[in-house]
């Protein structure tokens, strides 16, 4: 296949960034779309010119590291990662734009990579529950309803890859903090900070310049890992109940 | 060049492993006993640097941040989140006995012993599996959501090779379940003011002085900057180094640096060359391939391996008749069949592969057939244990596994060999400690699955948080440490020099090209199967790739700035030395075992044979210089406990 891809290239957060062309050729269909990138970098190396940074790890959909909005979708046109993304889903001659999560919670870092260290602060606030090491009861102590245990694996499997506030035309992370509020605010281990965890992370939230939710919905379409969009109305439920609560 | 570095001699025999004597399920209460602690009161005026995030670092950063040191913690990811240990699927193995079904502390320690084919250490191993079962607690007090019953309590399977089961699990999810708990921990402790936390922040050098571990040099990625740290210990949890070559089921970014640099300063590197293969991972497609997937061993419970009886057989699986397929685990191995340790399945996958019977493109894959599973326990069942492996196997290859069979083929995964540490999780720098994947670990020649995630949580969570106690206690620093130090300033020069040196060169090969070449070459010659001649020929031409590595890498751009391919160069400098290392490593150890096998030592059925009598220890290296040949201090592993035999799963 040869593409023409559109790229966008900034040098670093106060550099002004802009679209680039490139074209490549002999690119497979077996190729994820992270490997073709691979392919024009290592192009770009030989010619001299600098090659395109973007975030990457595991390459298996699971670290949440990979961000880009490919032809204006959040991970592309599969609702999977973009490592997970095969060029099979483009077809030879496609014009391909590639551009970084676009939120003001997540300033460009340089060309695709962008800095998401605001989520980290908002499970900071308290999406945890506090066990120290060393303090747990056996187990078997507490059961935990199957329902209940499978509902918080649902929302745990975030990623925390930030496509969701990427899609999203306010900018809002109410998908991602909604996940991490209903995976631990289910468990009977997480009963005790449920309110103090909402209102502290929904704070954070806030104060870290995401915008608000206007169930839009493009979230849960976004996102790679099913995120149910009723998240969010679970989340404002466990808001207004500790709110109420004082 | 290689004769001179293959010509290694051998120094003195490691004296101390600081494990206590004694009946074996006692010595952790008694080394526990025995330790000095730290007041309370005095713990924050005591530095620790932690580096790495995953199940071990994580665990232990926010462990030690709980008991009130101050610790000063990196990763080179953006997020702590991110560590690889995130993507380990099948599950953790705990002593727990919940279903009754003959399960122990001891059985676990045997099992683990047995299936690192008697090269670990009995002591470790124990405490091991004594700490197994407090893991598990620990996670569920966290909310780490664990498979549960429909009465409520926790679900378990059999895993690899073992016959009780004890595997604990999150879906197909486990390694990223487990380590949101510990980074959810982590984060705890940070937002408390307790740890202090760099992210996209790697170590390049450990700062020793006068032969102790006393501070790291590290650079930022975003812009480049090199800076220094300086504590009262330093504890590596940096995980493994399969990415030496190059196509392994490791994340991208994960390397050898910081565990390479610290054996440079000192710190004995044990067993380098027990690497393991994982057998069922899916085949490459291309040369474009960037890395390999695995997919869960899990798989093995359920799913059926085979390959056509016929050698060229191009058929789709779909027109091979049953009479007509080799279901080669089972007909070898009646009583293990499919669920064989992981070297004898990803052994056996090569032969039937090397006989001309793969199956996909290139011919280098097997089938995992999941025809009977469905057939017996419903499509619905088989998509609830393994939906999301099903799913993410579809997406890579376009295919679907309830319709056709998976096809799959062995690739490195994981490495045994580490630092060498003491039952401390010492090494052989006084200050310096290593963890997890880092460490040569508890396995021995071989990890069983889903023993990872609990060495490495077992080490984070509580061992090393016991242990590091008594090193502080018996060591404070009173001195302060900091960059007009000569030992300091001597390691931020030489740092400064490599990535100058990387950017000078201005050749005509990229970073990739040489990751590539070191790659394929240790996957020839030093991987699965292993020969005296092969061995020596990738001694000599590693030195080779290294002098034209220096004379035609390309780096681009600066060192001052975000710069991925000079990150990535970096790390292939020490790739080169590694692999060196490695190849040595093999070609001493004369005998096959556990995830190796020497083709020279086999029995006359063509099993491995391991030489106890030879090989019965830990090989623990020195560094004597780039290119120099290092010294070889032998642990002797004393067997009290599990006695060796040579393994049988026929």
């Amino acid at each position: 296949m040869k593409l023409t891809l559109r790229v966008w290239r900034q040098r670093n957060t106060d550099a002004p960034g802009a679209m680039a062309s490139y074209e490549v050729d002999g690119i497979s269909k077996d190729m994820s779309f992270l490997e073709m990138l691979d392919t024009l970098n290592e192009d770009l190396i030989l010619r001299g010119e600098d090659p395109v940074a973007f975030d990457h790890d595991c390459r298996e959909g699971i670290c949440g590291a990979c961000s880009l909005v490919i032809n204006g979708d959040a991970h592309g046109p599969e609702r999977t990662t973009t490592c997970q993304l095969h060029m099979r889903s483009f077809a030879d001659g496609d014009t391909i734009d590639v551009e970084p999560w676009r939120a003001s919670a997540f300033p460009v870092v340089k060309d695709l990579v962008v800095d998401r260290s605001a989520f980290d602060r908002i499970i900071q606030a308290g999406g945890y529950i506090t066990a120290p090491t060393g303090s747990a009861p056996e187990a078997h102590a507490t059961a935990v309803p199957k329902p209940d245990a499978d509902s918080a694996f649902e929302h745990a499997e975030c990623i925390g890859c930030g496509a969701c506030v990427a899609a999203c035309p306010n900018g809002s992370a109410m998908l991602f903090t909604s996940a991490k509020i209903n995976h631990l605010n289910v468990l009977p281990q997480g009963s005790p900070e449920r309110e103090t965890r909402v209102l502290d992370m929904v704070a954070r939230m806030d104060d870290e310049g995401f915008g608000g939710c206007t169930l839009t919905g493009e979230c849960a379409t976004a996102c790679p890992k099913g995120i149910p969009l009723p998240s969010i109305a679970a989340m404002n439920r466990e808001w207004l109940r500790a709110v109420r609560k004082g | 060049m290689s004769t001179e570095y293959a010509a290694y001699t051998t120094g003195d025999p490691i004296a101390d492993t600081k494990a206590p004597g004694g009946p074996i399920a006692e010595r952790w209460d008694r080394r526990r006993f025995e330790a000095k602690l730290v007041n309370p009161a005095n713990r924050r005026k005591h530095r620790v640097i932690v580096v790495g995030t995953g199940l071990a670092g994580g665990a232990a950063g926010a462990t030690l941040a709980e008991q009130g040191y101050h610790v000063v913690q990196f990763c080179f990811s953006d997020s702590p989140r991110r560590a690889h240990s995130i993507a380990a699927q099948g599950g953790i193995n705990a002593a727990k006995n919940y279903r009754n079904d003959g399960d122990s502390v001891h059985r676990l320690f045997y099992d683990t012993v047995k299936g690192g084919d008697f090269r670990a250490r009995e002591s470790n191993v124990h405490r091991l599996a004594q700490i197994s079962v407090e893991i598990i607690d620990q996670c569920v007090a966290q909310g780490v959501p664990f498979a549960r019953e429909y009465g409520g309590l926790l679900d378990t399977r059999s895993f690899g090779g073992v016959q009780v089961s004890r595997t604990f699990y999150a879906r197909g999810q486990t390694g990223q379940q487990l380590l949101l708990g510990a980074y959810q921990a982590l984060s705890r402790q940070i937002a408390a003011g307790n740890v202090e936390m760099h992210a996209r922040t790697e170590m390049l050098d450990l700062i020793t002085v006068d032969g102790v571990a006393r501070g790291i040099v590290v650079r930022d990625l975003v812009n480049g900057k090199i800076s220094t740290h300086y504590a009262d210990a330093v504890v590596l949890a940096s995980g493994g180094y399969g990415n030496v070559f190059y196509l392994s089921t490791n994340a991208m970014n994960s390397n050898a640096t910081a565990v390479w640099r610290a054996h440079r300063r000192g710190a004995y590197f044990a067993n380098p060359c027990f690497t393991q293969i994982h057998p069922t991972c899916i085949p490459r497609t291309g040369d474009h391939q960037s890395k390999l997937t695995l997919m869960s061993e899990s798989l093995r419970n359920d799913g059926r391996i085979w390959v056509p009886k016929a050698k060229g057989d191009t058929r789709p699986a779909a027109e091979i008749p049953e009479a007509e397929r080799d279901y080669y685990l089972e007909r070898i191995y009646p009583s293990f069949g499919n669920l064989v340790p992981r070297d004898i399945a990803s052994r056996a996958a090569k032969n039937v592969c090397d006989e001309g019977r793969g199956v996909g493109p290139g011919g280098q894959g097997v089938y995992l057939d999941f025809a009977d599973a469905i057939r017996r326990m419903g499509r619905d069942k088989v998509a609830e244990k393994y939906g999301n492996l099903f799913d993410m196997y579809e997406r890579i290859t376009a295919e679907n596994p309830y319709e056709v069979p998976m096809r799959i083929y062995p690739a490195v995964h994981y490495t045994m060999g580490g630092l060498w540490v003491d039952y401390d999780l010492q090494t052989t720098v006084p200050g310096l400690f290593a963890i997890g994947e880092a460490n040569f670990s508890d396995h021995g020649a071989n990890r069983l699955g889903a023993s990872a995630l609990m060495q490495g949580l077992g080490d984070g969570y509580f061992v090393l948080p016991s242990t590091i106690n008594d090193y502080l206690a018996r060591h404070p620093h009173h001195d302060e440490v900091d960059d007009s130090h000569p030992e300091a300033a001597a390691a931020v020069r030489e740092t400064r020099d490599c990535l100058a040196k990387l950017l000078a060169v201005d050749g005509d090969r990229t970073p990739d090209s040489f990751h590539r070449e070191i790659g394929e070459l240790m996957w020839e010659y030093c991987g699965m199967a292993r020969t005296e001649e092969g061995l020596r020929k990738a001694l000599a031409r590693i030195p080779e790739i290294r002098e034209e590595f220096w004379r035609r890498i390309k780096v681009p751009g600066s060192g001052e700035e975000f710069n991925q391919s000079l990150e990535k160069a970096n790390r292939i400098v020490d790739y080169l030395e590694l692999a060196e290392l490695m190849c040595l490593d093999a070609l001493h150890r004369a005998e096959s075992c556990g995830g190796h096998f020497r083709e020279e030592s086999q029995t006359p059925d063509g099993e491995a044979a391991r030489r106890d009598e030879e090989f019965g220890y830990a090989a623990a290296w020195e560094y004597r210089g780039t290119a120099a040949a290092p010294v070889l201090h032998k642990e002797d592993l004393v067997f009290e406990y599990v006695h060796p035999t040579q393994r049988s799963y026929a």
